[in-house]
């Protein structure tokens, strides 16, 4: 996933994006995360300053939502629903098998810093489960080959 | 020849994209349609033939090339299903708020129009916004989002509000597992609800809606996104709506990936750029809901409904239902199951029948031993329930809910007591942290469950998982802590077998 180095300039530029409207926080949030691939702590304040809010609450909602991440994720996102409907169709085998793989856990980055792996709870696609999101795209219908082969296409 | 492949996330995720593009680029006109929403069929590719549609599914990439060549003779090939709309999943169904998904191009404000669009909406106008808060009050809709409130008298409360600044909130938040009614349609037929929610902004005489939804959802944001638009261009969004000299315009907001958001007051938080904690209730959003301010807030399905009862008339609505449940249902049917998809039908269908008949039965072919019903905080039934009527009050007198409308179904391979936990840590990470029984006491029942399971004090332990049940159920402020009981105690009741452990040798652990 392409991300900016930190920028002040360039986070400004966001900043002056969302200066109208009411409650833009959120969408803020996810500007700079979607520009710089997390959302940095020096971009804290300067998101309080032009809110008019305490970096305490912006820090709070930073850290309310499972969105957002303060450090960089890895190269490549491995999202793996285990959601009900998902758990019905052996996404803790495939959550496990992925785990073997990857050697690491859900929630944690592969040492090379390539893969990020993350439970998910529902993308929405209970029937056709288990469910996966792989940089943003889509798989259902997922039995441990097909991860695997999601996971050899990764660049 | 024209084709539609289905553009819906769920077909995407089994490859409709690249048989999409496959079919494009052998020359066909493709449209991408909403899904159908039988999804054991998907990628599901319909040719249109001067008859009507012929469909072919499910479509891998490897079927394309015969694909091709069948649609260029005569049409014949092993994946042929006919015409969609006798397959009996369809055929048996009651479309009233998916009569388009599927079938139009979610796109094309024209092919909505040309589909029935906006006569709600000039219906509504010709009945005036009292006429239209008594007409959604007559036919009986109740809130799709779980609760199943009366529509009506959330608007009607709103519309006696005197406030300058009125809210319309669409509760898109569809967090529950086993749900994705809310997706389909803003992904098949995103008109209809821009619709509905303009319809509720007359009626109530509010002139900014906000649509809420996931970023668990890129396809629904992005073809939402794309339906505001085309409405605003077309004049269907702005200072005069429709030419009918009301204001009305839409903003889509995305979450950040919290479940607890669909909690109504929640929501209204993430709106306003705040935290998603649960506020106390009273007020009621009716009175003090958006920045402070009256605000309607409803379910997509509850929305996308709307149009249907103005055009059609509250009657012609009402008179499908049984008790208090009128109207239709868009019931999901999800996780291991058959058939899996959105069987839209009246309410007093039993499970049984969802589940046996329509959705034939487990995927994996092994018995089926528990459907949970409504989401993550629904209750696990078992097939000696499968009796039980699709009625807000029916299940709720086996303490069960309808919730959203998911149906998830397990085999017998299932471990009601790991289900039991995965309730209780489900609601620990959602959690809002707000009230003291939901945050402490889903991180003890988890705990409490993962010690029944080792068998350790087995009978002691299930006493005080019921007792914490109790005291969750009766005292969190919202559905997340007052509801997690409902999947634990349905299955510590129906699937007691699955709580009596004895210790596991140390070793095991």
């Amino acid at each position: 996933m392409h991300a900016n180095p930190w920028n002040p300039e360039l986070a400004a530029a966001l900043i002056a994006r969302h200066s109208e409207g009411q409650g833009t926080l959120l969408p803020l949030l996810h500007d700079i995360q979607d520009t710089f691939g997390c959302v940095p702590e020096a971009a804290v304040p300067l998101v309080a300053d032009a809110l008019n809010l305490s970096r305490a609450e912006v820090h709070g909602v930073v850290t309310f939502y499972h969105d957002y991440h303060r450090t960089p994720h890895g190269a490549h996102v491995v999202k793996l629903c285990q959601a009900e409907a998902c758990q019905a169709m052996g996404s803790r085998d495939l959550a496990r098998h992925a785990e073997a793989r990857l050697g690491v856990g859900l929630g944690e980055t592969t040492k090379d810093g390539r893969i990020t792996a993350q439970a998910v709870y529902c993308l929405g696609l209970c029937a056709t489960a288990p469910s996966a999101m792989i940089d943003g795209k889509l798989a259902g219908r997922v039995t441990p080959a097909r991860l695997d082969a999601l996971l050899e296409a990764l660049a | 020849m024209k084709l539609f492949v289905p553009g819906d996330a769920a077909a995407v995720a089994v490859g409709a994209d690249e048989i999409a593009e496959a079919l494009s680029a052998a020359g066909f006109a493709v449209v991408r349609n909403g899904s159908r929403g039988m999804f054991w069929l998907e990628p599901l590719v319909e040719a249109v033939i001067p008859a009507g549609r012929i469909g072919y599914g499910p479509v891998t990439l490897e079927d394309v090339p015969g694909l091709i060549a069948a649609l260029h003779g005569d049409g014949a090939h092993a994946l042929r299903l006919g015409d969609p709309e006798q397959i009996p999943f369809l055929k048996n169904q009651t479309r009233l708020t998916f009569a388009r998904c599927g079938i139009v191009d979610p796109r094309s404000l024209d092919d909505y129009v040309a589909h029935g669009g906006y006569a709600g909406l000039r219906k509504a106008v010709a009945l005036g916004a009292a006429g239209t808060v008594e007409e959604v009050l007559q036919s009986g809709l109740r809130g799709r989002g779980g609760a199943g409130f009366p529509t009506g008298i959330k608007w009607k409360t709103v519309a006696a509000t005197a406030a300058a600044q009125k809210y319309i909130v669409c509760n898109a938040d569809e967090g529950d597992s086993g749900t994705f009614s809310d997706r389909m349609i803003m992904e098949g037929d995103p008109f209809v609800l821009v619709e509905g929610m303009t319809i509720a902004g007359y009626a109530t005489g509010a002139t900014k809606g906000y649509i809420y939804t996931r970023s668990e959802y890129p396809h629904a944001i992005a073809m939402f996104n794309a339906a505001i638009r085309t409405a605003r261009a077309a004049g269907y969004l702005g200072g005069n709506v429709a030419g009918a000299g009301f204001a009305f315009d839409i903003e889509l907001r995305a979450g950040a990936g919290a479940y607890v958001c669909g909690e109504e007051t929640a929501l209204l938080e993430s709106i306003e750029g705040k935290r998603g904690q649960v506020r106390p209730k009273p007020p009621l959003p009716a009175h003090q809901g958006l920045f402070g301010l009256p605000t309607v807030i409803n379910n997509v399905i509850s929305l996308a409904t709307v149009p249907t009862v103005l055009a059609n008339g509250a009657g012609a609505y009402k008179n499908f239902g049984m008790g208090r449940s009128r109207g239709t249902m868009p019931i999901q049917l999800a996780g291991n199951v058959r058939h899996g998809g959105l069987y839209e039908t009246a309410f007093g269908v039993t499970l049984g029948e969802l589940v046996q008949t329509i959705g034939g039965g487990t995927l994996t072919g092994r018995p089926v031993r528990a459907v949970q019903v409504g989401g993550p905080l629904g209750a696990y039934f078992p097939p000696a329930l499968f009796d039980t009527p699709f009625d807000y009050e029916a299940f709720a007198a086996k303490d069960g809910l309808i919730g959203h409308g998911g149906v998830v179904v397990f085999d017998d391979t299932v471990d009601m007591a790991e289900q039991a936990r995965f309730a209780m840590q489900f609601c620990a990470i959602e959690s809002c942290g707000k009230c003291t029984p939901c945050r402490i006491g889903a991180v003890r029942g988890a705990e409490t469950i993962g010690k029944i399971m080792q068998g350790r004090e087995v009978a002691k332990n299930r006493a005080l998982l019921i007792d914490l049940c109790q005291t969750m159920k009766l005292g969190s402020l919202c559905a997340l802590g007052g509801f997690t009981p409902y999947p634990v105690m349905s299955a510590i009741t129906h699937f007691a077998e699955d709580f009596a452990r004895s210790p596991l040798p140390v070793a095991a652990e």
